[in-house]
């Protein structure tokens, strides 16, 4: 047989034995998942504390003593850095990438075991580093997300003396984190999936998660170049970005230097970054949308090809970011076009989620809800996309509140709405457990009602001309007094979600100290990972035999089957049927002699 | 193209490995790290990639002064650059020996190879090091000037590339020193063979760039619309 079945690979299962070595020091991608994880949504609660005290201050301008126009920037910093890199981007590829691959595709782990380990152990590091940022002299950073300088580094912003070097070294640590993983994340889909599992069968959960790092490898070196050049001109005096400049009346040794060029490497980062988080997102959510309405997913290659044609398109694209940074006319042009053209594979798969749904047999769980929520906030955030990618309607709306309702939407509430359907959808398998139905139905409530009560009003604020990263707006006589009264409101809701999100966290901690056992499969699942031997899956997923493919992961509802799904591992002659007569021609087993064997004959172990 | 026509199949249609051979996926029969190392080759490409780009149209801007092209600027004249590039090609064919020998289970020329690809690598960090060192003697700091900014820049990251594929290869060869056949290391020492050969043609074109003259940078990056 021409096989190798590098997934099989036994001797690299070092069993753990101690403590030590199975919770912590852990080389299993499953616990590695975890405690990526935990540590993303650990600094992501730090970051909605943050968002929470942003909000107090816009709502009741000057209440609260401990917020300054200083510790605003510096809030608005660290909530924006800590939710796109460390807690979606962590969590997304580091998090479920790392539970899911292997599992997905029929492996016992990844490729490179003690890679991922290190992998984890760096990113553990570089948000300690960022949040030491907290707890220097100065303070943290308060350039903004995008640390753009000249002033990201010049006296007068917040942290310029301590936090920008240490948030410039943690993104740094982040990024030889995620080339550790990702590097494995992609090897192992490509060499280690396990027999029968093409390409073309594997969920489109592996096939976003998959592009996403591909993209990823390719675009953070964009901010470590940028990182690191912004450090030189900091500690060094070196004039990478840094023009001839004045700063508090003083002439500073830089010249000639092009912060512009900083935007450009910023955003060659900067808008792939939003499909790394997006495209796992779309994976996950088609992976849910298909199972929880016991329908296949619709146009399952197109899907596919969307999510390779959107993961190349996102590479041209950035500049949109920088219309009012001023550029060549004709560059505005190209780069609303290309902004353009990638909404069509992206409308693609959102009326590819809608048709799933249409007739389907749609069941209302948690997670089915977070998914349709998903869907109604990624449709919303994508119609101001489009609106923003136009330079002539760009230009006034820029930095404006308009931009913070449109991109909350699109790249802070729909991806969030994903993990917390991911996680509800997951728990029974990574735990073993069940978790309580009606607590997560409130927090999907409360949530997804929520983020329309902040985020909707911000678009009329932008109208309105409210600019974005502003501590106050003063007395200002275009801006009726309504705004003021929408933003306490925007305050309230934003309180209140942000509670909301403790049934999220109670909930897990309840059900784990509950225990009810959860069924191996309570959602009729067809992806690998719910036929495990062991429920939570036990160290190298398997037991003895590797699983091996025999159909595509959306078998649901085969006309003439017995059960509403077949999972990916059940061969032809195994399923049971209702009415042999209704069942589709290409699942009926052909008896082609030697070739026609049950799985225990085709055992992949013995080729060891 | 291979990739194409695998995301053409139709996986709803193709129920059962019992439907031929061609479903049962013959898996590339490529290691996995030389897959990983493909990618983080193509990583660090960008990388360098990247650094290029700017440093192009940086080099438009009138006071950037190249190292080289004027009789005197310190690498018009780049004999010190050419003795390490000699050792770090010596390290690149050193190791290819090595990892020759090795496949072949030759103990001793193994063994002498390595040595001197270590050696070779090592001496070429610290002869960086020296230039920097002259450099810095002739007053050519870090922030005097934007091409002597990005020349401590594209060493320093070139450097720490060779350190750690240096990290790599003591990885790789602490395997014999615990007892392991030489043989074994024939799979690790060609991986270190091909990041060591892309390193030093990555140098190459470092050192091409670097000592270039103005005139040659205008070109380019007219070439490239800057
Ligand atoms: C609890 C929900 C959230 C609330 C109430 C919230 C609120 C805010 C506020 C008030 C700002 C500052 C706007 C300004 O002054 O310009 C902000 C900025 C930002 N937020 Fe959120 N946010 C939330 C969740 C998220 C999530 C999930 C993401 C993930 C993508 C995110 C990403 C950002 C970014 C990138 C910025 C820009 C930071 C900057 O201007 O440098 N937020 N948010
Ligand atoms: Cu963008």
């Amino acid at each position: 047989m021409n096989h190798t079945p590098i997934a099989d690979q036994q001797e690299g299962l070092h069993h753990p034995r101690s403590f030590l070595t199975k919770y912590i020091w852990s080389q299993d991608h499953k616990v590695i998942a975890i405690q990526y994880a935990a540590t993303a949504i650990f600094v992501g609660l730090i970051a909605v504390v943050l968002s929470g005290l942003m909000r107090l201050q816009l709502g009741f301008p000057g209440s609260f003593d401990f917020i300054n126009p200083s510790s605003y920037y510096q809030f608005v910093t660290m909530h924006g850095m800590i939710m796109v890199v460390y807690l979606l981007t962590a969590l997304f590829l580091g998090g479920f990438g790392n539970y899911l691959i292997p599992l997905m595709i029929g492996t016992r782990d990844m490729v490179f075991p003690f890679l991922n380990m290190l992998s984890y152990w760096f990113y553990l590091v570089s948000v300690l580093i960022l949040l030491a940022s907290f707890f220097v002299p100065g303070g943290p950073t308060g350039a903004g997300w995008t640390l753009y300088p000249p002033q990201a580094i010049l006296a007068g912003t917040p942290g310029t003396d301590w936090g920008i070097v240490l948030m410039l070294v943690s993104l740094a640590v982040f990024i030889v984190a995620f080339t550790m993983g990702g590097l494995n994340y992609v090897t192992t889909v490509l060499q280690a999936r396990t027999r029968g599992m093409t390409l073309m069968r594997m969920p489109l959960t592996i096939w976003g998660i998959f592009t996403a790092t591909v993209l990823g490898l390719l675009a953070f070196p964009a901010l470590l170049v940028s990182a690191i050049m912004m450090l030189f001109d900091k500690l060094l005096g070196s004039s990478f970005f840094m023009p001839a400049i004045i700063s508090m009346g003083e002439q500073l040794e830089h010249s000639g230097g092009s912060p512009v060029l900083f935007q450009h490497l910023f955003w060659f980062f900067g808008h792939p970054e939003v499909y790394i988080v997006a495209l796992p997102a779309f994976g996950l959510v088609s992976d849910i949308i298909a199972t929880h309405a016991r329908k296949n997913i619709f146009g399952y290659r197109m899907m596919v090809w969307a999510i390779v044609i959107i993961g190349g398109l996102s590479f041209i694209v950035w500049a949109h970011h920088m219309y009012v940074s001023g550029m060549n006319p004709y560059f505005g042009f190209f780069f609303a076009t290309t902004t353009l053209i990638i909404a069509v594979p992206t409308a693609l798969k959102v009326y590819n989620w809608v048709l799933t749904l249409w007739q389907g047999n749609i069941h209302l769980t948690v997670p089915m809800l977070f998914a349709i929520g998903f869907i109604f906030t990624f449709i919303h955030g994508g119609l101001t996309g489009l609106f923003l990618g136009n330079v002539a309607v760009d230009l006034p709306l820029s930095d404006t509140y308009f931009v913070v309702g449109h991109f909350h939407m699109v790249m802070g509430v729909s991806p969030v709405l994903v993990i917390f359907a991911a996680v509800y959808h997951w728990f029974p398998k990574v735990s073993g457990l069940r978790f309580n139905e009606a607590l997560g139905k409130w927090h999907f409530w409360i949530t997804f009602l929520g983020a329309y009560a902040v985020f909707l009003p911000m678009h009329y604020l932008g109208f309105l001309g409210v600019p974005r990263r502003y501590y106050a707006m003063g007395d200002t006589a275009f801006l009726p007094d309504s705004a003021a009264g929408l933003n306490a409101s925007i305050t309230v809701a934003a309180i209140i979600v942000g509670v909301a999100q403790l049934f999220f966290i109670a909930n897990i901690f309840l059900s784990l100290k509950r225990r009810e056992v959860s069924d191996p499969n309570p959602w009729g699942c067809t992806t690998l990972e719910w036929q495990t031997p062991e429920n939570p899956p036990a160290h190298g997923n398997w037991g003895e035999k590797l699983p091996v493919v025999y159909r595509w992961a959306y078998d649901f509802s085969v006309p003439g089957a017995r059960w509403d799904f077949i999972p990916q591992n059940v061969a032809p002659e195994q399923v049971e049927w209702a009415d042999r007569s209704l069942a589709p021609a290409d699942h009926l087993p052909r008896h082609t002699g030697t070739e026609n064997q049950s799985p225990d004959e085709t055992d992949s172990s013995k080729t060891v | 193209m291979k990739f194409l026509e695998k995301i053409s199949e139709k996986p709803w249609q193709q129920i059962g490995p019992a439907d031929g051979a061609a479903l049962i996926e013959r898996m590339p029969q490529t290691p996995p790290a030389r897959v990983a190392l493909r990618f983080f080759l193509a990583v660090v490409s960008v990388l360098f990639l990247l650094i290029t780009i700017t440093f192009l149209s940086r080099s438009q801007v009138a006071d950037f002064q190249a190292l080289a092209g004027a009789p005197w600027q310190p690498l018009t004249d780049p004999s010190r650059l050419w003795v390490n590039t000699g050792l770090l090609l010596l390290s690149s064919i050193a190791i290819q020996v090595a990892a020759y020998s090795a496949v072949r289970d030759r103990s001793a020329p193994t063994a002498w190879a390595l040595g001197i690809a270590t050696f070779t690598a090592a001496l070429f960090l610290v002869g960086q090091l020296m230039v920097w060192r002259d450099l810095v003697a002739l007053g050519y700091f870090v922030s005097s000037n934007p091409a002597n900014s990005y020349f401590y820049l594209y060493t320093a990251i070139h450097g720490v590339h060779l350190l750690g594929g240096l990290i790599a290869l003591t990885l790789v060869t602490r395997k014999v020193l615990a007892g392991g056949a030489i043989r074994s290391l024939g799979p690790g020492l060609s991986l270190c063979a091909t990041y060591w050969h892309y390193l030093f043609a990555l140098w190459l074109a470092l050192f091409a760039l670097l000592t270039s003259s103005p005139e040659t940078y205008r070109l380019i990056a007219q070439l490239c619309g800057f």
